[in-house]
């Protein structure tokens, strides 16, 4: 197939590569760029596992082409962690017991980080609608409520 | 209970954060769809459209003809190598790839092999079929009609769909207590076919070294020592041997009892591999994961309890139809085709029961996996939770009374059950009392009345359940024949650290840190300094593996009897070490200290260095013991859920206004992992009560084959779960623990159910089956009369 050439600025760092025009954003960041932090959890945009920021917001990158992501900034989960300083919400899983397996952890931790951006003062009932198109089979959500609650009292109080 | 160590030890009873967050918080885990070996080659599988057909031909060549597709592999193929069936769990077998026939459908029925995933889904599309439909079986009850097509016909001398009859118990004195009884209630329960549906999915990489002749295998499996021997055992002929097969078992994103068997992708990829020798990546996607693996419950119970008029349980009867698909593929032990079902009799003290199974065949994927439960144990708890409910509303006795009145007694453990089985220990009132408390039972039970005088409906539900969990004592419990100990391998090093290895395999319950606080519950060592790891079949200790909640009444039995081999030999260190008599040695965790002079101690670091660079003449060198654990007798954890239920009249949606569970696991390693368990566990059983189930049309189509319509619970629907606990510790286990990661899968259903069938008892409604949809109680709504 013949391949389209994209520009797309991962973490802050732009890649400039020939791809598939039918490669999924999930799959380019996965297996061309190695960024297996993003997950895939299911066919048709129902879990969330695969969540990734997009231009400030929160995209299932298993249904975005990668060419789709040309000319844009994306934000994984590798990309959370700064000067070694672990993301409010990053921290607020750790503290809150907010993951078990792992595996729908980057993708909760996206939609919270695009979510809490444009509302850092959030009800437990928002939190819950913000989150409705991210599965976890293993927390029950509750400490993954807590966890959102945890990052938007960081962030009110250093200003975020 | 306090902790007996400080936070900075961190043992039994400290909330220690979670050792394996720091990589998955960072994106950093290592699932199986992680791995990436150069040459790595991909695996993809045509699936059968039909649930009945014999395969008149398969086609590849425009497949084959595609750049980058290597090879297409049939059953033929595989049939060259006798590797095209499979010996299952419990013995019976199953197709790797067909050579004639298919019997459900998504079965596989080839396999593309290709040096890109696009490339390989490619060839999958190309491949061309030909199938001759046959007649399908759907309904386990018409398959067991004279006239019902067999379907295994590679049986020689199977001349119907009946797999296997079991029962236990004993009959006439149930028949005899039921002819004397003053009450019985029966319902028929069917508790549906549903998925675990972990988030990740199953998958592996395969990487056969021609020239070593070793195997590697990373693999999405609960069990990775079992899978190990099992490959050697079914591949041995074509060379596989079983000191050079290595299978590891990476990060795993849930399991839930789905990643226990072995499906045809495996073994598939593996030869693919072993053909090529190259590495093969074999990942399913959520379809092919719904369709095809392992599927839990599918249990068509009829129960009958039998009681007097005070409200006096005296007998159960059970008789069930267990629909196994077309082979029975389920991950039971051995001796037990119907799991441990029979623990039915549940929380009460019955005089008699009786319980029987029948297993059948029909035209669906195999399975008959637990969904988060230890082997057929929510389908008893279900089902007697059920009858519980039904008998007390049928006598007209409070549901929470009519539960303390049958409990069985404090002062009865350990207690023999009516089926056998000896509960450990148990406090079941002061759990429910405690349920009853929190939730504010008898205010809600006059809101209820109030409400009902107005036409409201809500309801109230409970479930007292108890769970058996622990697999379990060598003498019944194997698998395969392999007896289901577990296993702990602890090493500590000159400078006071330790490296912990086990034969069980986490798959979110947080091993990493739970095992450690064993560790520095029985030595001392700060967790922070010990490491522990699982699922390489190299280098950790053989076992039996993670599922039916053992790892903690098993595999943590094991670490503390390893640690206390240590503690013997720390403590004749010490003694040469003090110039003292063993014997006048006092342990606190971290030191021994001789008895009256505390100052004279040595600290379990000090120790460590000794025992590599000063140890007693004649002693071995080296500070470590290894311990595999045959637990004397399963672990029985209970609890009391109490859920609160509002109907919409007009819509027949429920709401879950509170739910409050109280569980008892005994002795208690990490309270907030353990809250997360139950957290989880109350989700899982939320979502088979409201919500999941797989059906199938008369052809055989499945009728939820993706998260479309197989519905899983979102934050949305998941209420704000209200926990508590009581504490009765094992009095076998070396911790005094017992499992927890299912209890309350096990329980929830039931109390929902017990919920929802108490708002609407007034209405002549006596049951209803799970998932109890809005669409069910709106029908029944309508059905008695009522307008929203």
């Amino acid at each position: 197939m013949a391949k389209v050439p994209i520009k797309v600025t991962v973490n802050g760092v732009e890649h400039s590569t020939d791809i598939e025009p039918r490669l999924l954003l999930v799959h380019y960041l996965r297996e061309t760029l190695r960024l297996t932090g993003t997950h895939i959890g299911c066919d048709t945009s129902h879990c969330g596992a695969c969540t990734v920021v997009m231009d400030g917001r929160a995209v299932k990158s298993c249904t975005v082409f990668a060419v789709q992501a040309d000319g844009r900034s994306i934000t994984t989960v590798e990309g959370l962690e700064q000067d070694g300083q672990l993301h409010p919400l990053q921290d607020g899983f750790f503290q809150e017991h907010g993951l078990q397996c792992g595996y729908c952890t980057p993708g909760m931790l996206m939609t919270g980080v695009a979510f809490l951006k444009s509302n850092n003062n959030p009800s437990d009932d928002e939190i819950r609608h913000a989150i409705s198109g991210n599965l976890c089979r293993c927390t029950g959500y509750v400490n993954i409520i807590k966890a959102y609650q945890y990052a938007a009292q960081k962030m009110r109080e250093g200003g975020a | 209970m306090a902790p007996k160590t400080s936070p900075e030890i961190g043992g039994m009873g400290h909330s220690v954060k979670r050792k394996e967050d720091p990589r998955f918080l960072r994106g950093l885990g290592n699932y199986v769809d992680d791995v990436n070996l150069p040459g790595m080659l991909y695996l993809d599988i045509v699936r059968s459209p039909y649930a009945h057909a014999t395969i008149k031909n398969i086609d590849i060549s425009k497949a084959t003809a595609i750049p980058g597709v290597l090879a297409v592999i049939t059953g033929k193929d595989l049939e060259k190598y006798n590797l095209h069936w499979m010996p299952t769990l419990m013995s019976d077998t199953q197709m790797v790839l067909p050579v004639d026939k298919v019997m459900y459908q998504a079965q596989e029925v080839c396999a593309v092999l290709a040096t890109d995933r696009y490339i390989a889904a490619d060839g999958v599309e190309a491949v061309e079929i030909d199938y001759d439909p046959l007649p399908v079986v759907v309904d386990p009850k018409k398959a067991l009609l004279p006239d019902a097509p067999v379907l295994r016909t590679d049986k020689k001398d199977k001349k119907d769909n009946h797999i296997w009859h079991w029962e236990w118990g004993n009959r006439e004195a149930t028949d005899q207590l039921f002819s004397e009884a003053d009450v019985t209630v029966k319902e028929d329960i069917y508790i549906p076919r549903i998925h675990v549906s972990s988030i990740e999915t199953c998958g592996c990489v395969a990487s056969f070294d021609k020239v070593r002749g070793k195997l590697t295998v990373w693999m999405t499996t609960q069990a990775p020592h079992a899978i190990r021997t099992v490959f050697a055992l079914v591949a041995g002929h074509v060379g596989l041997s079983e000191e050079k097969i290595q299978v590891i078992s990476p990060d795993i994103g849930g399991g839930f009892g789905g990643k226990v068997p072995v499906y045809p992708g495996y073994v598939i990829a593996v030869a693919a591999s072993v053909l090529t020798g190259k590495p093969v990546k074999w990942i399913e996607d959520r379809m092919e994961n719904l369709q095809a693996d392992s599927f839990a419950r599918d249990y068509h119970i009829t129960a009958e309890l039998a009681g007097k008029k005070d409200g006096t349980l005296t007998a159960l009867r059970i008789k069930t139809l267990a629909d196994h698909g077309y082979t029975d593929a389920a991950a039971n032990p051995s001796k037990f085709p119907a799991g441990l079902f029979h623990v039915c009799t549940g929380s009460y003290d019955l005089k008699a029961a009786h319980v029987e199974v029948d297993g059948v065949y029909t035209n669906k994927p195999p399975g008959g996996i637990a969904y988060r439960c230890s082997f057929r144990v929510t389908e008893a708890v279900h089902t007697i939770e059920r009858m519980a409910d039904l008998m007390a509303h049928e006598i007209g006795m409070d549901a929470a009374e009519f539960r303390m009145k049958n409990f069985i007694k404090p002062e009865q453990f350990p207690y023999k059950s009516a089926l056998d089985w000896e509960y450990d220990s148990g406090d079941y009132g002061k759990a429910l009392q405690l349920a009853m408390d929190r939730i504010g039972y008898n205010e809600l039970r006059k809101e209820q009345a109030e409400k009902r005088a107005r036409g409201e409906l809500m309801g109230i539900g409970i479930s007292s359940f108890t769970e058996i969990v622990g697999a379990g004592p060598s003498k019944h419990f194997d698998i395969l024949g392999i007896k289901m100990f577990d296993s702990a391998e602890i090493r500590v090093h000159p400078t006071g650290k330790v490296i912990a290895r086990f034969g069980t395999k986490s798959q979110g319950q947080g091993h990493e840190t739970t095992y450690a606080q064993v560790i520095a519950e029985e030595l001392g060592f700060p967790v922070d300094g010990i490491a522990v790891e699982e699922g390489d079949t190299d280098t950790a200790p053989y076992g039996l593996g993670t599922y039916a909640s053992r790892s903690t009444p098993v595999a943590a039995a094991a670490c503390a009897i390893a640690c206390r081999k240590i503690r013997d030999k720390a403590r004749k260190i010490a003694a040469y070490l003090l110039e003292a008599h063993e014997d006048d040695l006092e342990w606190e965790p971290g030191k021994f200290f001789v008895k009256g002079s505390p100052d004279r101690a040595k600290t379990i670091q000090e120790i460590s260095l000794a025992a590599y660079t000063n140890h007693p003449p004649g002693m071995e060198a080296g500070l470590e013991a290894v311990n595999y654990y045959d637990p004397p007798n399963l672990t029985y954890p209970f609890g009391s859920y109490i859920c609160v239920v509002d109907i919409d009249k007009g819509t027949g949606e429920i709401k879950i206004r509170r739910f409050v569970a109280v569980d008892d696991c005994g002795n208690i390693i990490n309270p907030m992992i353990v809250e997360g368990q139950i957290h989880g566990g109350l989700t899982m059983g939320l979502g088979p009560a409201l919500y999941e189930e797989i059906q199938y049309d008369e052809s055989g189509n499945i009728l939820q084959g993706s998260f479309m319509n197989y519905l899983l619970p979102t934050a949305v629907e998941t209420p704000n779960w209200e926990t508590d606990k009581t504490v009765t510790p094992s009095p076998h286990h070396p911790l005094g623990a017992k499992g927890v990661g299912e209890s309350a899968t096990v329980g929830a259903p039931a109390a929902i159910v017990n919920a929802v069938v108490d708002a609407l008892w007034h209405l002549g409604v006596r049951h209803i089956d799970i998932p109890i949809t809005s669409a069910k109680v709106w029908k029944l709504l309508r059905d008695a009369g009522v307008r929203g």
